[in-house]
């Protein structure tokens, strides 16, 4: 079981919950995989966190885990150990800006 | 009795003010999708409870919504916005050529006869349609590849579609205006298109009578006379009783012709209404005072409107969809400013009074008028 945490504007648009997105992912646990089936989950969340024909990651969105910034990792890198058994979340993360 | 409903985008979401016909208590709504910016909402025609809203924010991008209850429940409905073939390129600020790329959508126009079908005019300028309700959205893709589309460039709010206006007694025909490449009318339902900016003369540009290049801020028509629209340019006031064919100016005695927001009264298709801005970089009412101006032939004579509105230390803005009216007798006109305030008339503009004063900045607003 893939561990999310999405940020809170995500969570009210994807009507998810106040808490983390529990995920099955089937294969090889990567950012792409991962992202796959949070969108499989919750349609309403295409385009919003990468874009929905490049795939590219949106600017201010980042991917943290583990303590670690993996948003300029390739997509489809196996993602921490401790993400695919479940221990650490993947953290999707807006970022701190704007007004 | 009849009743209206007022809908705002703003800043940081979107509201609903409802009123009875009356218009002197107001029920305030919100803020729905809080925290993101509603470039735009509207209500169908043809079913006055289905509603369309332009969700969008710089982190996560463009969202639709859609409402079938009057804005009480939205669902959200498709967002992926795909220029149709290559893209191509339109100037960049600096005079090179620039890729098109989908940011958002400024302006949504509901079909006049079905509520699946809506437009939506975007940035990088375009206009797509939908015609399930919003879940899929296809690109009108004569507009942008008529030929002038390189000529095109951004301004300084970016390179919007910003303007959609459907001729009612002539389903075939499109008004739209971009943001700066000027206005375009097409007589076959979208296919092909034709600048429609003679007349226009902007100083700003390296030839002033350019076919395209011009900053129309926003266009309005009344329906009953779907060939003659009003424009606010970047500067200049103008008016068209040839579908655009040829425009020629009605600033008059306006304190400064420089605006965003225009719109017609509901019934007197030669009343007119503007909110003069002072440019070019400071874009605010002039000397602290915020005055709408109206006309009532048709442009070139104008009156100030104060009663009820702020007269001094006033430095708002009113953004080119932040206008409207709606259909009861007197006719009643609503603006909101970039200040936060929703100010109504519930007489043709003779007084005004606010529905809401501390609203987030308001990018647009539209008017219901329900049995």
């Amino acid at each position: 079981m893939i561990r999310v945490i999405l940020p809170a504007h995500l969570r009210t648009l994807a009507r998810s919950g106040p808490g983390e997105v529990e995920l099955d992912v089937q294969g090889e646990v990567t950012q792409r995989s991962v992202l796959d089936a949070l969108e499989a989950r919750y349609p309403t969340l295409r385009g919003t966190i990468r874009d929905q024909v490049t795939q590219q990651r949106r600017p201010f969105m980042r991917f943290f885990a583990c303590e670690e910034d993996l948003s300029h990792e390739p997509p489809d890198a196996s993602l921490p150990a401790a993400v695919a058994s479940g221990v650490e979340p993947l953290l999707v993360v807006g970022a701190i800006a704007g007004g | 009795m009849s009743k209206v409903r007022v809908l705002v985008g703003t800043r940081k979401g979107a509201f609903v003010l409802t009123s009875d016909g009356k218009r002197d208590k107001w029920d305030v709504s919100g803020p729905h999708f809080a925290g993101w910016e509603l470039y735009h909402l509207k209500g169908s025609p043809a079913d006055p409870n289905r509603l369309y809203a332009s969700q969008s924010s710089g982190w996560s991008g463009q969202v639709m919504q859609r409402s079938n209850d009057g804005g009480k429940t939205w669902e959200p409905v498709g967002n992926k916005f795909v220029y149709d073939g290559v893209p191509g390129t339109h100037q960049w600020y600096d005079g090179t050529p620039h890729p098109w790329e989908f940011k958002r959508v400024w302006h949504l126009e509901p079909s006049l006869t079905d509520p699946d079908t809506v437009y939506a005019g975007v940035e990088d300028a375009a206009l797509f349609r939908s015609s399930d309700g919003g879940q899929n959205w296809e690109e009108l893709s004569g507009l942008r590849g008529h030929g002038t589309g390189p000529k095109w460039q951004p301004g300084a709010g970016g390179m919007c579609l910003h303007t959609i206006i459907l001729d009612p007694s002539d389903p075939k025909r499109i008004y739209i205006a971009i943001s700066a490449a000027g206005a375009f009318r097409s007589d076959d339902a979208g296919k092909s298109w034709k600048p429609i900016n003679r007349g226009l003369r902007s100083q700003y540009i390296p030839d002033p009578d350019a076919e395209v290049g011009h900053c129309v801020h926003h266009v309005a028509m009344h329906p009953s006379r779907p060939g003659v629209l009003f424009m606010q340019k970047h500067w200049d006031v103008m008016r068209s009783d040839n579908a655009g064919d040829l425009w020629h100016e009605v600033s008059g005695n306006l304190p400064t012709d420089f605006g965003f927001t225009i719109d017609v009264h509901a019934h007197e298709p030669e009343t007119i209404y503007v909110v003069p801005i002072k440019s070019d970089s400071e874009h605010f009412v002039p000397d602290g005072k915020l005055r709408v101006y109206r006309s009532r032939t048709g442009g070139n004579e104008w009156e100030a409107l104060t009663k009820g509105l702020p007269q001094n230390d006033c430095y708002v803005n009113v953004l080119r969809d932040a206008m409207a009216v709606d259909s009861l007798d007197k006719c009643g006109v609503y603006f909101g400013t970039t200040g936060g305030q929703v100010y109504a008339s519930a007489d043709a503009g003779d007084s005004w009074a606010p529905i809401v004063r501390d609203l987030p900045s308001v990018l647009s607003i539209e008017v219901q008028t329900l049995p």
